[in-house]
């Protein structure tokens, strides 16, 4: 009686089960914290850079000043995420020890290991990891992660890479369902997965964790179609505090995110929103640019 | 042929009687599932118009501050206050909980609450996520055995009013779960646990509310 488990999975996945149907949105000033929990974000990822800004100034982007973190922790209520470059489980460690209520491993930030991502069972503040397809998101989740977000491509504000990655994932989810119980090794082969865990797919026909969308969601129509394709819920990186108007861009795309089968609302929350931002495309980028491809 | 998206919620056309989930953001699907498997008809609650045909009201877990922001700027806020008035049984979990709270500590700016339970609720009591736990919990209205509860960044309630009355309280002390008439409100999430007692304690108040009506 009265023991009690901390950092248990259960603990750590629940968090994201909270978060299901909300928007996660990029901050980079207390200030823009506090905007965003005003128009309704279910979270923040304090970071010093927004994906776009980290595309155009180039150079070695990493974990964020604790001083910044710290200064976005005081001043909103909601769970904080912050990112940690993917295999620097050092910055990981900072992390836990800055109390943020959630860990991204991001391929967003110049990756610290080529080889090896964090393990992420030792940890007790839980992680979120990018995928861009689902054998990708089951190596995420052996190795720890609590929550899996589609990558898309991050600071672009072209929405089709999103919609590639939760295409591919909930497609590859949907081909598990339909197979026959020895077809399931050959799949955890080709997949790179986990025997365990692909079969754990195959039965219940969904990821164990949640499964967010991320990576180029600049309009409440991107959001309510990400939640169309199956996301549990969305990530908003530069879309909002790049755009002409941030305030309403985000209450409108909360909005639309809880309301996503219902085009009235999608379209009324849409008007007068002023310029989105400017974005880049996707076809435009050279490879080394594209962000997605970080992860193994 | 699959469909995009999964939108089955329970076992919609069951004979049990209505039960709503305020479906605005956080885990409405998990409880739409318990309460499915336990026989009740379910509804989404996220317009005005859904809350006419319900008999009784579950709030999931999840952010309060988007919920009320959401219930109100769709207009559900109102027509749940007046029947929560009326008597209508309603189940809030964590953010729920902090939803049917008469008074809130930790609010942001702003943040406003439907009321109805005679509790000082507080919200993140515990702290960050780091602090987020799980635990086994006497609640004697449900039995000997203890359940087992899962706390997220849940809120603690730090005084119960007169009219209210604790079901469940830590260790420490501190109270976790309380009731009062056909209200129902717990600080951690029996939805993602498998433990069904509380929604069938909810459900027994829900069929006594609809008998009585009849």
């Amino acid at each position: 009686m009265s023991t009690s488990e901390t950092g248990s999975s259960r603990v750590k996945r629940g968090l994201a089960e909270m978060l299901k149907g909300g928007v996660i949105m990029d901050v980079v000033t207390p200030e823009q914290a506090r905007i965003a929990e005003d128009a309704g974000a279910v979270a923040v990822m304090a970071l010093e850079r927004v994906p776009a800004d980290i595309r155009a100034q180039g150079g070695v982007a990493r974990m964020s000043d604790p001083d910044l973190i710290e200064a976005i922790i005081a001043e909103v209520s909601i769970p904080v995420m912050a990112k940690a470059r993917i295999g620097h489980f050092v910055e990981a460690q900072v992390l836990q020890a800055l109390d943020v209520d959630y860990i991204d491993e991001s391929e967003v930030l110049s990756p610290a290991d080529y080889v090896n991502h964090i393990d992420k069972w030792g940890f007790t503040t839980p992680f979120v990891c990018g995928a861009t397809n689902l054998g990708e998101a089951l190596r995420r989740i052996n190795e720890g992660a609590a929550m899996i977000r589609s990558k898309g491509e991050a600071g672009t504000g072209d929405v089709s890479e999103a919609t590639k990655h939760i295409r591919k994932i909930t497609s590859e989810i949907n081909q598990l369902k339909s197979m026959t119980r020895d077809e399931v090794y050959v799949a955890a082969k080709e997949l790179q997965a986990p025997y365990d865990l692909v079969l754990e797919v195959a039965e219940t026909g969904k990821l164990p964790v949640v499964l967010f969308t991320a990576g180029g969601v600049a309009t409440p129509a991107d959001a309510a179609m990400m939640m169309q394709l199956g996301a549990d819920g969305v990530f908003v990186g530069s879309g909002i505090f790049k755009s002409g108007n941030p305030e309403q861009r985000a209450a409108a795309i909360v909005k639309a995110t809880t309301f996503y089968d219902d085009p009235k609302v999608v379209a009324e929350v849409s008007r007068g929103l002023g310029e989105a931002m400017v974005g880049i495309n996707v076809g435009d980028l050279p490879a080394p640019h594209r962000l997605a491809e970080r992860g193994w | 042929m699959v469909s995009l998206r999964d939108e089955s919620v329970g076992a919609t056309d069951a004979a049990g009687p209505t039960v709503g989930v305020l479906a605005l953001q956080g885990d409405f699907r998990e409880h739409a599932r318990v309460l499915g498997e336990l026989g009740a008809r379910v509804v989404l609650v996220r317009r005005p118009e859904d809350v006419e045909g319900i008999d009784g009201l579950v709030i999931p877990g999840g952010e309060s501050t988007v919920m009320d922001k959401l219930s109100r700027a769709f207009g559900v806020a109102e027509p749940l206050k007046r029947r929560i008035a009326e008597g209508m049984p309603v189940y809030g979990t964590c953010a729920g909980l902090i939803m049917i709270a008469d008074t809130l500590l930790g609010a942001i700016d702003g943040q406003q609450n439907l009321g109805g339970l005679d509790v000082v609720v507080r919200r993140n009591a515990f702290g960050s996520q780091n602090e987020s736990f799980e635990t086994e919990l006497d609640v004697p209205a449900l039995g000997d055995a203890p359940v087992h509860a899962v706390f997220i960044r849940g809120p603690v309630v730090e005084s119960v009013g007169e009219k209210a009355r604790p079901l469940a309280a830590l260790a420490d002390g501190r109270v976790v779960a309380v009731e009062q008439g056909n209200l129902i409100g717990t600080s951690f999430h029996p939805e993602i646990e498998g433990d069904h007692r509380f929604h069938e304690y909810f459900l027994s108040k829900v069929r006594s509310a609809v008998a009585a009506a009849a």
